[in-house]
């Protein structure tokens, strides 16, 4: 049924955004995880979206309409970590380094207000959806 | 006389259908919002709705009959993928993505007006049906 895709599509949204506001937490909150070894030291991490279309989950029902959004795996950073010296850090290396995440706070911030609005955009979709259901629903009465 | 409810209600029970699937639509833009290489579709509803009536051979709009002998849903034009046409970007982004939010917003709106006046109209229909039936 097709008006009922609508809460589909707009719940994958919600659960994808919500992905990307956990990562955004989990980069931010790590921020000042450092470490003495910039191997294991915290990567920055970032969902990949991906569009998932209706033909293909319908199978023999091939309706190409809209299509949902799923998180398709999350991508650690692979810029380097940032050195600090701080010989007094109970973790610093014998060079007296500190190795902090490579998590860039601006870009993580403004990430984030983008998922929000994006998240916004789709609570909106399902509530303008319901009502309308709604007052299909109504119809003749 | 014989009377068609699927003539008397004319050319807005077809409206409403492509209004509720632009819905999904235009829902699977925003959710799309931020996904790589996704492009922006919508639903071409002027030559969606000009099929409709040409199969009937009358006036574009005076004949929504065309759709009413279909049974499956792929023979149902409201259902099928020809009439969804990619937007052309505004400011086309480098990952790929063709959603303006605020235009997929936007247009959001405009639909969800156009679905409610489908929705009155139809309703409206049915009270005249009422008050035909009732004798009132």
């Amino acid at each position: 049924m097709s008006s009922f895709k609508v809460f589909d599509i707009a719940g994958a949204g919600l659960a994808a955004q919500s992905v990307r506001l956990n990562t955004v937490a989990s980069n931010l909150a790590n921020v000042d995880s450092v470490s003495g070894d910039p191997a294991s030291v915290y990567k920055a991490r970032h969902p990949v979206f991906q569009a998932v279309h209706a033909a293909l989950r319908a199978g023999a029902y091939a309706v190409q309409s809209g299509g949902t959004v799923r998180v398709s795996g999350i991508m650690e950073s692979t810029a380097s970590p940032t050195v600090r010296h701080d010989p007094g850090n109970p973790l610093a290396d014998a060079d007296g380094n500190v190795y902090a995440p490579n998590v860039n706070v601006i870009e993580e911030m403004t990430d984030m207000i983008s998922a929000s609005r994006a998240y916004q955009n789709d609570v909106e979709v399902m509530s303008t959806a319901k009502d309308l259901m709604l007052a299909t629903l109504k119809l003749g009465q | 006389m014989t009377l068609s409810i699927d003539g008397y209600l004319g050319v807005q029970q077809d409206a409403l259908k492509i209004f509720g699937r632009r819905t999904a639509v235009l829902a699977s833009n925003l959710a799309n919002a931020d996904t790589p290489n996704f492009k922006a579709r919508d639903v071409d509803f002027k030559s969606l709705l000009a099929q409709h009536g040409a199969a009937a051979g009358s006036l574009p709009l005076s004949a929504p009959q065309a759709m009413h002998v279909s049974t499956t849903a792929a023979a149902d034009p409201t259902q099928s993928s020809a009439f969804l046409k990619y937007r052309v970007p505004l400011a086309p982004s480098l990952d790929g993505n063709t959603v303006d939010a605020q235009l997929e917003q936007a247009a959001f709106a405009d639909n969800t007006v156009r679905y409610q006046a489908a929705l009155s109209f139809l309703g409206e229909r049915f009270k005249s049906l009422l008050t035909a039936i009732t004798g009132q």
